[in-house]
């Protein structure tokens, strides 16, 4: 008898399957590596992780415990310097799928990074900012986010700082179509024309509970599935394979 | 040819880093130069802007040392362990200290750098479109692009008074050689107007010379070269020792508290002579859990010249003769 999924779990599987058929990934260490590892293996075996730190073709001994990990080096098919990643890999448009993280999302998908609270000047609470979040969210072809709280707070009608915008499709700017799918523990929304709309819920949630914790007024796709729970063996092969010890499972 | 450029880290940082003046201290989690602030701490230095695109403690150290009072970055988390508490203090108007922030995307620090070793003026960038912090920092600017007429985002370069790095190792002139995560430490040195680089080994030129292209920064734009072993402490040096990921993950609880960081300054950094003071504090036992073992790079021919030396096209060189003599 398989124990039922955690959060982080059921996250991780949402995010693999949407991962489906998808080549070049930038991705971040712990869920989007996860995800990315997942699927792999389990029908999209030639995905391919780039990290901020520069580092193609992982193949790591053990689990990384940040980007800049050496162990992701030992191994690795290749290595490139700061400059080369963000100018010619990102800017340059060879990233299919960028997995961004966010302390605030919007409707249109544009993330906060950066504060909440006050003002910029003085902000209440001080986020770490953008790192490489503007230029993914510029030039990745498609993003995806992840968010492990899914309140008012997080899914909010506006943000307290816009740090990564969505593509405003302006010549000679951005160049991705940002965000295309958010993953929450209560569902997944899709891109719609430029809107994020309710796609599929999670097992047990339904639309209203979803409507009630989004800070927008929610947009429902014509039809909302249920998604289907992570399987035993997706499950399996996260806990047995990719993570035994637990690192980023907790 | 036989400029001896080695130094020890009090003296190079006590020769090139003056009150006031704008340092770069760059390491992208990896080669970070650690043992270097904490030489600018010991001494006490003020008034520094510091240019470090993705913090981690160190900058919370400087701030409680004084000796922080502006920061260019374009990430202000603690590498990926959590909050950089003393810095957020700073930032958010809490406690006594004060911190003015200049912020961009990592995009954009790359493209302030670029600019700056390039000596450009500017720096185009396509990412700022709609982005609060280009609203938020003067500096980042739009221009028209002079060929499409499309409007396209500049920043300006960065020249830092001085760029500290750290590395694996250099010879004694200071030819500097990287391996694993490299960053920005090519392009942060280059926009330096002084450059000082710590490195975990000095070895003989024959290291150097037998893999060339392992050279990152020339030694003619180095001014002092300083053998620091575990100086990048507590992230990874590859090759030599992991990251020390207790110590990240005990900082963010550490800072915390109000006035945890001076006491901490005070024991490990004020109370000790120099790095060496530093890694006695530590023990061996802790950094020997840091400790890797070995995976060699594979060796690559670079050829050896074979035919007869013609004219050469300036002053024959004796020694490169013999080489060819020998190669015969």
């Amino acid at each position: 008898m398989t124990a039922p999924a955690t959060v982080t779990e059921l996250l991780t599987v949402l995010a693999a399957r949407e991962l489906a058929g998808r080549r070049i990934v930038f991705a971040g260490i712990g869920l989007p590596t996860l995800a990315a590892c997942l699927a792999q293996l389990t029908g999209t075996p030639d995905i391919e992780i780039i990290y901020e730190s520069g580092v193609t073709g992982a193949h790591p001994a053990g689990l990384p415990t940040t980007i800049s990990d050496s162990i992701l080096v030992t191994g690795a098919e290749g290595v490139l310097p700061m400059p080369q990643l963000f100018g010619y890999v990102i800017q340059g448009q060879r990233i299919d799928i960028g997995f961004l993280g966010a302390a605030q999302i919007d409707s249109r998908g544009s993330l906060n990074s950066t504060m909440i609270g006050g003002s910029y000047a003085r902000p209440e609470h001080r986020l770490p900012g953008s790192g490489g979040a503007i230029e993914v969210m510029a030039h990745a072809r498609e993003v995806f986010v992840v968010m492990r709280r899914h309140t008012p707070q997080t899914l909010v009608d506006r943000l307290d700082f816009v740090t990564s915008p969505a593509p405003q499709g302006r010549r000679g700017q951005a160049t991705g179509r940002g965000v295309t799918r958010l993953i929450t523990p209560l569902g997944v929304f899709s891109r719609e024309d430029d809107e994020l709309v309710l796609s599929s819920v999670t097992p047990g949630v339904t639309v209203d509970q979803v409507r009630a914790a989004t800070g927008w007024p929610l947009a429902v796709a014509g039809t909302v599935a249920d998604a289907e729970p992570p399987t035993p063996e997706e499950l399996r092969v996260l806990r047995e394979v990719l993570d035994p010890g637990r690192i980023y499972l907790r | 040819m036989s400029a001896d450029r080695v130094m020890t880290l009090a003296g190079a940082i006590g020769a090139f880093v003056q009150p006031g003046m704008t340092v770069a201290l760059e390491g992208f989690g990896h080669l970070v130069p650690t043992a270097a602030g904490h030489e600018i701490i010991r001494q006490r230095i003020g008034g520094l802007t510091v240019c470090r695109m993705s913090c981690d403690m160190m900058i919370d150290q400087l701030i409680a040392a004084g000796c922080l009072s502006g920061l260019v970055s374009s990430f202000i988390g603690n590498s990926s362990g959590g909050s950089l508490h003393e810095l957020r203090r700073a930032l958010e108007g809490r406690g006594d200290r004060v911190v003015t922030l200049d912020e961009y995307s990592h995009g954009g620090m790359i493209a302030r750098y670029a600019a700056g070793a390039a000596k450009l003026p500017f720096y185009p960038i396509r990412s700022y479109d709609g982005s609060d912090l280009a609203a938020v920092n003067p500096s980042i600017r739009a221009v028209t692009d002079p060929y499409s007429g499309d409007v396209i985002h500049v920043v300006p370069p960065l020249n830092p008074d001085v760029s500290i790095i750290h590395a694996q190792r250099a010879d004694r002139r200071g030819n500097v050689q990287a391996w694993g995560i490299l960053g920005i430490q090519q392009d942060v040195a280059f926009a330096g107007r002084r450059v000082i680089v710590t490195v975990e080994e000095i070895v003989d030129d024959e290291v150097i010379r037998a893999d060339p292209n392992r050279t990152i920064i020339p030694s003619q734009i180095v001014d002092a070269v300083v053998e620091c072993p575990f100086g990048s402490h507590p992230a990874p040096v590859q090759g030599y020792y992991d990251r020390d990921d207790a110590f990240f993950r005990a900082w963010s609880d550490r800072a915390r508290t109000e006035g945890a960081v001076t006491s901490w300054l005070e024991t490990h950094v004020w109370a000790t002579a120099d790095h060496a003071g530093y890694l006695d504090l530590l023990g061996p036992e802790a950094l020997g859990r840091l400790r890797v073992g070995q995976a060699w790079s594979g060796r690559v021919n670079y050829g050896q010249h074979l035919r007869p030396a013609g004219p050469a096209p300036g002053q024959p060189e004796a020694g490169r003769d013999a080489d060819r003599e020998a190669a015969r």
